[in-house]
């Protein structure tokens, strides 16, 4: 710790006292930060005068690696980005390699893919919920809810892919394997019985007063500044952008089904908001998830795509909306066998862009809250 | 918000809710929560499963019933096993290392040597083939890369050793394991892997015999051009 004063910035006086700034380093090893994750404060009271995030402690190149490896073998790598959803990062890469080697994807397999897809949002946004009280200080019980929840879609994406965190289960033209029998019942039943799960969730958090106090008006993020710094997904939407990939790219076959973009007005875009956008995501999900149970197809679910492959020279960018926002994978293939360049356009880091902005002149305890309303997974912030 | 604090008595009810349907089910499953089975005192009624996953059958008192919604361990996958066809191991190996499986392993845990007999000629099998388990990530990009359906995946999970370095190095006679042992423990998958084979056998065999018939045929007509020759 050691003082310094921020330029542009009056202390609070008082009479007779002699006051500065504190500055003071939170992490990296701290349980509110979601990781190894630092942000240097500096503090006039409680009150926040400066913050500067600091990451690169979870490194593991990444991107070079994959630029050393096959195209196949780095995707294993894509599940340890954000290892809440293996399976939507496996979707991205798998999108982007795709436009590579120009291959059809078989009617079951876009059908499969949508289904854990979705199953993928729901597991990371009712275990952000979780986090997301946990941080405002009700340790345990909603997240031990959440994750009861959790690890019966956990156990359905073990059955399928025989992990339950690391599925890489996606492969370029299709999926790895089919769905055992009985597969899609069970899957039927995990989702029947969510919606009642979530309103009993709903009615835990959504009224408690202390929620309501702590996280309304807290950490405001405007329409302009959302589009701007280039956030995507549930926190641009609750700063009133209705902007959802699923909509605007149709990747896959979201054409198909019938679904709303929940997106708030963009009056405040607080930490309520964030926190209620993903609420209502999940309901959206299940009606995906509904529609894509009762409308699978029999049949293959692999194209025939070589396993490893040389493309033409060429560039190709695949996205697709995770459910942190947009996630990118940017490939350029030189005729060999390994990418040339290979770049993640992590939804993660560029959402943290705003971390400073939103808690500026707020309580240091807020800035733990708004860490946790952006939903951060270090894995990817660092890669 | 009617009454300050209304939310919280919600709340607080949904929490009683969930507290008492942990003892009885409220509609959310069938049977007691597993960890709600261990009484204060021990009830002959009701005995304990035996593994964490098998509930008994509250209607059936002492029968064990596996419910269908927890994880089934069959398709459960960790670490790399060489598969053998049966009877001496190192005879029956179906890795013939070729090194693909070294090639393409993400993070490079795989180490293959050639083995070759006292005249120096290369007999398809391997001499070393380790597995670093510490580094090993359970991809299964080996199994998909193998064409000789040579390495598998296990489900074995007891693997605790006090050893950082040789414990978790496993090399290539502690890898073997028979087909049949791969029946026990993916019995799926093991059956479909082994029609496939049999598919890829027979087509090859098919192929190997038109080569021949070809052949024959080519080598009978050339007979017959020179007997047709010589008769000239």
């Amino acid at each position: 710790m050691s003082t310094a004063a921020a330029p542009n910035y009056e202390l609070l006086q008082q009479d007779g006292l002699e006051t500065s700034l504190l500055e003071v380093s939170m992490g990296p090893h701290h349980p509110s930060t979601h990781g190894v994750f630092r942000m240097d404060v500096k503090l006039d009271g409680e009150t926040v005068v400066d913050l500067r995030p600091v990451f690169g402690y979870l490194h593991r190149n990444h991107e070079k690696l994959a630029e050393n490896m096959s195209y196949l073998s780095s995707m294993p790598f894509t599940d340890r980005l954000d290892y809440f959803n293996s399976m939507s990062n496996n979707w991205a890469y798998a999108l982007a390699a795709e436009k590579l080697i120009e291959v059809e994807v078989p009617e079951r397999a876009e059908y499969l893919r949508v289904i854990m897809a979705e199953l993928t949002r729901l597991v990371n946004h009712v275990s952000l919920v979780g986090f997301f009280i946990n941080d405002l200080g009700a340790l345990g019980t909603p997240l031990m809810y959440a994750f009861r929840e959790r690890e019966k879609i956990l156990d359905l994406f073990e059955q399928a892919s025989g992990a339950r965190m690391m599925c890489n289960y996606f492969r370029f033209g299709g999926l790895r394997n089919d769905v055992p029998e009985g597969w899609l019942e069970r899957a039927g039943e995990v989702v029947d019985h969510f919606p009642s799960f979530l309103d009993e969730y709903e009615q835990l958090l959504c009224e408690n007063e202390i929620i309501l106090s702590r996280t309304q008006g807290v950490g405001k993020l405007s329409r302009e500044l959302a589009i701007s710094a280039g956030v995507t997904g549930p926190m641009l939407r609750a700063s009133g952008v209705a902007y959802d990939l699923r909509k605007v790219d149709q990747y896959g076959i979201y054409d198909r089904f019938k679904f709303r973009v929940p997106h708030t007005d963009g009056d405040t875009g607080d930490c309520y908001d964030r926190f209620m956008i993903r609420m209502l995501e999940m309901r959206e999900s299940i009606e995906i998830l509904k529609q894509a149970l009762a409308g699978i197809p029999k049949g293959e679910i692999m194209g025939n795509a070589p396993r490893v492959f040389k493309p033409k020279p060429a560039e190709a960018y695949g996205r697709i909306e995770g459910p942190k926002g947009e996630l990118g994978f940017y490939l350029i293939a030189d005729g060999t066998p390994k990418p040339y360049r290979y770049r993640v356009r992590p939804p993660s880091l560029i959402n943290l862009t705003v971390l400073r902005d939103m808690c500026l002149g707020g309580k240091i305890a807020d800035t733990v809250i708004i860490l946790g309303s952006i939903d951060i997974v270090l894995g990817e912030v660092d890669r | 918000m009617s009454i300050l604090g209304g939310g919280i008595f919600k709340g607080m009810a949904v929490t009683l809710k969930n507290f008492l349907g942990s003892y009885r089910s409220l509609g959310r499953s069938k049977h007691p929560l597993f960890t709600n089975q261990y009484s204060w005192k021990p009830n002959p009624d009701r005995p304990l499963p035996a593994r964490a996953n098998e509930y008994p059958d509250p209607d059936q008192p002492g029968d064990f019933k596996k419910p269908e919604n927890t994880t089934v361990t069959n398709f459960s996958r960790n670490f790399p096993i060489l598969l053998h066809d049966g009877g001496e191991p190192m005879d029956t190996i179906r890795c013939v290392a070729c090194l693909i499986c070294e090639r393409e392993c993400p993070p490079q845990c795989i180490y293959i040597e050639k083995d070759y007999d006292e005249n120096g000629k290369y007999i398809k099998r391997p001499a070393v083939f380790d597995i670093d388990i510490s580094v090993c990530m359970s991809c299964q990009i080996c199994v998909e890369v193998c064409p000789f359906d040579a390495i598998v995946m296990n489900s074995q999970f007891e693997l605790s050793t006090p050893d950082r370095f040789g414990g978790l190095l496993v090399r290539r006679d502690d890898l073997l394991k028979s087909n049949d042992y791969y029946h026990q423990i993916h019995p799926e998958e093991a059956a479909a892997r082994d029609q496939k084979m049999a598919v890829e056998k027979a087509a090859k065999e098919a192929k190997k015999k038109a080569a021949e018939e070809k052949a024959r045929a080519a080598a009978e007509k050339k007979a017959a051009e020179a007997a047709k020759g010589d008769a000239e």
